[in-house]
């Protein structure tokens, strides 16, 4: 079953919409995503979808015309990075509110100014309350698998709500990996056909998207979406099973390594868990009781089963790959969030790493863990929140 | 279990009732009605033509009719650019309840 390939991250993810075949995807280039859907479009080029490609003048247009796509009946996909992300904002929001379920990979990179192609979660972060799924990668591996499952997932006639599918900007998406491709047939078979919820072309049932809804409705619009949100989980493990049994690989809402008896964790999303995970298994070879988690489902934030994965824990450090300038990082105040409903709350510490594609190299996570161990004894935390891998 | 209110909304808010905005009077908001003496009138339609609100009623045979006042406003554009006849106006401007 599959074939094993050497791919990029892009190189995987165009492989996955080539093998959906979505009915239409209107984008527009930005690095790093532009060889994702430049490697699309020559599928399209070469007969290999029948999938319709708008060509637009930019990401704000790229967004408008995926909602009109979706809108229309269709199943729906565009890509983007960092500032074409930050210039959708307006539209992302009204893909979620109009419950249209798009699928976009989101190769995060760092926002300008100063101007920078590389690699950090600002974007993403940015468009946390946009109402999107955010479902994080680690490796090329996980973006094609979770861009599968995404479609599942958002398209569910319960959730109906766009997703966003992240991977971190040139590390991934322009690293060559090794990755297992689904065979055409599963992958056309696990996703399934595109259920059409309210069409606009189905002209004997005229109706409108977009209307105008003030005091007397837009607050229980609200309340409906954020109860959609809360249905996610579920949907996402039920998928996550069903990629299992075709795949053998497991999802979760997160994944944990090392955990279970961890008296020190580190909690960071993406590519860095890659890394954090070589340097616990040296610190547990020296007898230090390290673990780590690394949340894959970012919105909805699942609050309550991360704060029972890290209950044991005595002291965390949250790794965040984006700041608040003048707040935590964002990650630091979701953790922050499902630590409040512990009973003994561990120490906790936030340190912002690899902004605009700064590495993170293994000699940050040994002195985040060696800071840990301290903390973990003394119960004192001097600083909740520093910069490590900074030029000083 | 019954549903609560906001569980029994449309998706997305979608409307799913085609030519549902005739439900909604916005001559409700009006504070200032315009009155049409007919003997003024010279057909013009500088009013069907000036109103923003498709208020001004017309025959088939496309003479001019009273106003609709389920959705007349009450800008008081078609008061402004009556020519009217000899000097007066066809529309002049009430307080509304008056």
């Amino acid at each position: 079953m599959g074939k094993i390939v050497a791919v990029t991250g892009n190189e995987a993810c165009a492989q996955a919409l080539k093998q959906i075949n979505p009915d239409v995807c209107a984008a527009y280039p930005i690095t790093p995503a532009t060889d994702l859907m430049q490697r699309f479009s020559g599928f399209v080029n070469d007969g290999k979808v029948d999938t319709e490609l708008v060509l637009v003048e930019s990401e704000h247009s790229a967004m408008s015309a995926c909602i009109g796509a979706a809108a229309a009946g269709g199943r729906v996909a565009t890509a983007t990075s960092s500032q074409g992300l930050a210039l959708m904002w307006e539209m992302l929001y009204i893909a979620a509110g109009s419950r249209l379920p798009i699928i976009m990979p989101l190769v995060n990179r760092a926002l300008s100014a100063p101007l920078n192609i590389h690699g950090d979660h600002s974007d993403g972060m940015g468009a946390r309350d946009t109402g999107w799924i955010q479902i994080y990668s680690e490796n090329a591996q996980e973006a094609y698998d979770n861009l599968i499952q995404s479609f599942r997932i958002a398209e569910h006639l319960d959730i109906r709500t766009p997703a966003m599918v992240c991977m971190d900007g040139f590390i991934v998406s322009h690293s060559i990996e090794r990755v297992e491709y689904i065979d055409d047939a599963d992958v056309k078979n696990f996703v399934g056909k595109f259920q059409a919820v309210h069409p606009l072309l189905d002209l004997d049932n005229p109706k409108s998207y977009g209307p105008l809804i003030l005091t007397d409705l837009y607050h229980e619009y609200k309340r409906a979406q954020h109860e959609v949100m809360t249905k996610v989980p579920k949907v996402a493990l039920e998928v996550a099973a069903d990629f299992e049994k075709m795949t053998g690989r497991k999802y979760g809402l997160f994944e944990t390594y090392r955990l279970e008896d961890a008296e020190i964790a580190i909690v960071v999303m993406s590519s860095a868990a890659g890394t954090t995970k070589d340097i616990i298994d040296e610190y547990r070879d020296k007898g230090i009781k390290a673990g780590l988690l690394k949340p894959r489902l970012f919105r909805p934030f699942p609050y309550l089963e991360i704060a029972d994965a890290l209950k044991h824990v005595k002291a965390i450090a949250v790794l965040d790959r984006a700041d608040s300038f003048g707040g935590y990082g964002p990650l630091f105040m979701e953790i922050s969030g499902a630590v409040m409903s512990m009973d003994t709350k561990p120490a906790m510490i936030n340190k912002i790493f690899g902004l605009g594609g700064r590495d993170y190299l293994p000699d940050q996570a040994e002195q985040v863990l060696d800071e840990l161990v301290k903390i973990a004894k003394t119960g004192k935390v001097e600083n909740v929140k520093e910069y490590i891998g900074v030029r000083e | 279990m019954s549903k609560k209110f906001w569980e029994t909304l449309p998706q997305g808010s979608v409307v799913l009732e085609a030519g549902s905005s005739a439900k909604f009077k916005t001559g409700a908001w009006r504070s200032m009605r315009p009155k049409w003496t007919e003997e003024n009138c010279i057909q013009c339609m500088f009013c069907w033509i000036y109103c923003p609100d498709m208020a001004v009623k017309v025959t088939a045979e496309g003479k001019r009719e009273n106003f609709d006042y389920d959705y007349c406003k009450g800008c008081g554009i078609c008061a402004l650019e009556c020519p009217g006849k000899k000097g007066k106006k066809a529309i002049v401007m009430e307080e509304e309840g008056k």
